[in-house]
């Protein structure tokens, strides 16, 4: 199996039957920083998060990250949302570092406030990291976000999009895929779950917007996740991660198939992952192994309207149609067979 | 320095004489020459450190204010009417948090109709967003009360509302004294917050709070206020100690020391009421004025006492709560409860539209011969209502009241064929 490190040199890795990679094969600064010892914990134990639930996980890889790159000089502010509610049930907090909720559509904007008030006081070596869920980020939040990208504050947003508002019962967002299953897109009707041509892709949004950087992951590759954030610290303006997370309860999935999940988005082309500087794309995660979308669809029930009580393939094809787009839109399986092909070899091996 | 100059601008070089770090700024009329003057100064680098922040709403700009304030700098913005409104969930969440943050509202009506001219429903639709309201009458009050509700809010980890009457005052070119900056910071401590987000003393601000302790939280809101009562007329006291001239306060009397008929009402309206109280005075009516400096915390028993020897109270407010009359009255009755005082309101002012003292001569009049009914709206066009009432019968589809009354009125020019 064949990848790049983090400086885009190609190593050679001789694991097989997974992606992931054991720290002890690689070098000391290429471990991911959840091996750490001293690894920072932003978001420690006893949260009341759902089991199996991604966006509690890329919260913890995403801020220990980026509290490393800041030598722990960080802080956060939080919207509304599930992430905001299952880590400060009063009178407890899981953040281990100075962190601020104040409303739903406004953490873009909050997080404005403490950069100003940072550089105001002279303050060069304190961080900010923004953060909040799809509905807070690509909804609500919307406005707020492109006025902070728009002004090049120095912030990092982190948005966990789980598509849909799931702290309020899991409701339709600008990022729910359509066809899903939301409690207000019901599986009832002709055209059963969320509608078709409807939706926005943040992400491509905020890079329309010329900042530093913007990037997309998942919670299937965490040391991604670790490298971009990583990256994003290195940079100073606004700056743009979209990271896909499960929502075992509001996609009705096992809460032991969330990384399956989040992979099967990425290796059926339905979630790209690529990174972007100043407007343009500059690096795209080429899918390694290719999936029918149907694989990933069938684990979830908010699409079990598809496969029964009768199976829709007018649905499922437009969902591949729309899977097949991307593919061809960002590339993503160019120049990739190579890889597969050895990676068939060493699964065999 | 005594200087002629417009009621804006001599805000905004008080308020970057108490050096604010962060400023929030989005245009909104008539609020808008407060902003654009200190974006000059600051962009002219005669304010540093300050961070000047053109957000993309009044949300934004409250929101922005939250986090510089809980990063602990000095945050200061100005709205007034829709902008005021467009950020009510944010001025909400800025007194939950406790964060001392200063603003400046400028007066205005808010729509529909559309309607940019000055009255009060903006800042009193905010009377229970848990923020100090403070109503200035003169351009001069503004200057000096901006400088105290910097130091009210800092110390009682309370955010403060600065009233000033849109046009009337803002637009209003005055002779004001500016104090000098060495003053202002001999009477304006730096900004020490009680909560700070700091790497190096982490804490959690926003916390999701339940049944268990909300209502607590909400007291200690309450008990702060309250605890504003003693310290607002403390610091203008100290303030007027420092700066040789009274301002703020909770209330300010005029003649009501055997006064038999008392007007109460805030902002600039209370110079002519005043004139109007010394004309009747001097055909022997024993009648004086209230005005009302701070409403939010709300003075009750200053109120009680500055009212209680009068026969009647007329509330002259520039405001309606739609349902129900008067706001500010409904606050006076708390106050003179168990009292033979009879309480009346006369809503004026409303969208812009003058107070004239010919009409105050006659709602006083009326008032003092005890001939005013519980609600009055003062020069209301009885006419123009009646014929849109009339519309509304002889058809269903009588179309929207505002431009019908308009048309009515000859403003608009097409009439429906
Ligand atoms: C102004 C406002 N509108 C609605 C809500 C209710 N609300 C709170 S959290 C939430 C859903 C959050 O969804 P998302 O941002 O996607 O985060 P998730 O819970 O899915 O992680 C909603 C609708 C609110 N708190 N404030
Ligand atoms: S509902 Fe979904 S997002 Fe919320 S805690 Fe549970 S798994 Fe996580
Ligand atoms: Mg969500």
């Amino acid at each position: 199996m064949k990848t790049t490190d983090l400086t885009g040199t190609r190593v050679k890795f001789f694991q097989t039957g997974s992606f992931a990679v054991g720290n002890r094969l690689v070098e000391p600064e290429l471990r991911s920083v959840q091996s750490e010892p001293e690894r920072a914990n932003a978001i420690t134990c006893g949260h009341r998060a759902c089991q199996g639930c991604g966006e509690a996980l890329g919260a913890r890889y995403a801020l220990d990250a980026a509290m490393r790159a800041a030598g722990g000089d960080l802080i956060a502010a939080n919207a509304t949302g599930c992430l905001e509610v299952f880590s400060t049930p009063y009178p407890e907090t899981s953040w281990q570092l100075p962190w601020i909720h104040s409303l739903f559509g406004n953490a873009p904007a909050v997080s404005t406030g403490i950069a100003a008030a940072l550089r105001a006081k002279g303050n060069t070596h304190t961080r900010v990291v923004g953060q909040g869920g799809d509905g807070g980020t690509v909804d609500i939040g919307f406005a707020c976000l492109s006025g902070m990208f728009e002004r090049g504050d120095d912030v990092l947003y982190i948005c966990y999009d789980n598509e849909a508002y799931m702290n309020t019962g899991v409701q339709r967002s600008a990022a729910t895929p359509e066809a899903a299953r939301t409690s207000t897109t019901q599986a009832v009707g002709e055209q059963p779950g969320a509608p078709w041509g409807q939706g926005k892709n943040a992400a491509l949004i905020a890079l329309a917007h010329e900042i530093p950087y913007v990037a997309t992951a998942t919670i299937a590759d965490l040391r991604d996740l670790e490298r971009k954030v990583q990256t994003a610290m290195e940079v100073r303006g606004a700056r743009y991660i979209h990271v896909l997370v499960t929502c075992p309860l509001g996609w009705g999935a096992a809460s032991g198939d969330s990384i399956r999940l989040a992979r099967l988005a990425t290796q059926t082309g339905l979630f790209p992952v690529w990174e972007g500087e100043r407007g343009d794309i500059v690096s795209v995660t080429k899918i390694r192994h290719p999936e029918p979308v149907e694989r990933y669809l069938e684990l979830q029930t908010r699409f079990r309207h598809l496969f029964s009580p009768v199976r829709r393939e007018d649905m499922i094809a437009r969902i591949q149609a729309r899977a097949d787009r991307n593919i061809e839109r960002f590339g993503l399986l160019d120049g990739a067979e190579y890889q597969q092909e050895e990676l068939h070899n060493e699964g065999g091996s | 320095m005594l200087e002629q100059i417009e009621g804006s601008q001599a805000v905004a070089k008080t308020v970057a004489r108490c050096r604010p770090e962060v400023i929030c700024a989005y245009p909104i009329s008539p609020q808008t020459h407060i902003v654009e003057g200190l974006s000059r100064i600051v962009k002219a680098g005669e304010l540093a450190p300050c961070e000047f922040v053109n957000v993309e709403s009044e949300f934004a700009a409250m929101s922005v204010a939250i986090g510089a304030s809980a990063t602990g700098a000095r945050a200061y913005t100005a709205t007034a009417s829709q902008g005021l409104l467009y950020m009510t969930e944010a001025l909400y969440n800025a007194s939950g948090l406790g964060l001392p943050i200063v603003m400046t509202v400028a007066n205005r009506a808010i729509g529909a109709p559309i309607n940019i001219w000055n009255d009060h429903s903006d800042s009193m639709s905010q009377r229970d967003s848990g923020w100090i309201q403070l109503y200035v009458e003169s351009n001069q009050e503004a200057v000096d009360v901006h400088i105290q509700a910097f130091r009210l809010a800092e110390e009682l980890s309370l955010p403060v509302m600065v009233c000033m009457d849109g046009f009337v005052l803002t637009h209003a070119m005055e002779r004001v004294e500016i104090p000098e900056q060495e003053q202002v910071d001999g009477f304006l401590a730096p900004f020490e917050p009680r909560q700070v987000l700091d790497p190096a003393a982490p804490v959690t601000i926003g916390a999701m709070v339940g049944p268990e302790a909300y209502t607590e939280v909400r007291y200690l809101a309450h008990y702060k206020q309250m605890q504003a009562l003693d310290r607002i007329p403390e610091v203008a006291g100290a303030f007027e100690q420092a700066f040789q001239r009274p301002a703020g306060g909770l209330l300010r009397e005029y003649r009501t020391g055997d006064a038999q008929t008392i007007i109460v009402a805030l902002g600039s309206v209370l110079g002519t009421i005043e004139d109007v109280v010394d004309e009747l005075r001097e055909q022997g009516v024993r009648i004086g004025a209230l005005g009302i400096k701070t409403f939010r915390p709300w003075p009750r028993e200053e109120v009680r006492r500055a009212l209680q020897h009068a026969s009647r109270v007329v509330v002259l407010e520039k405001a309606l709560s739609i349902g129900i009359g008067g706001i500010v009255a409904q606050n006076v009755h708390g106050a003179l409860e168990g009292l033979p005082v009879t309480v009346r309101t006369a809503i004026a002012g409303l969208g812009g539209r003058p107070i004239t003292k010919r009409s105050l001569r006659r709602l006083f009049t009326e008032a003092h011969s005890d001939q005013l009914h519980e609600l009055t709206f003062v020069d209301l066009d009885h006419s123009l209502v009646d014929g849109e009432l009339a519309r509304m019968v002889a058809s269903r589809r009588s179309g929207p009241h505002a431009e019908n009354m308009l048309r009515e009125l000859g403003i608009v020019g097409a009439r429906p064929v």
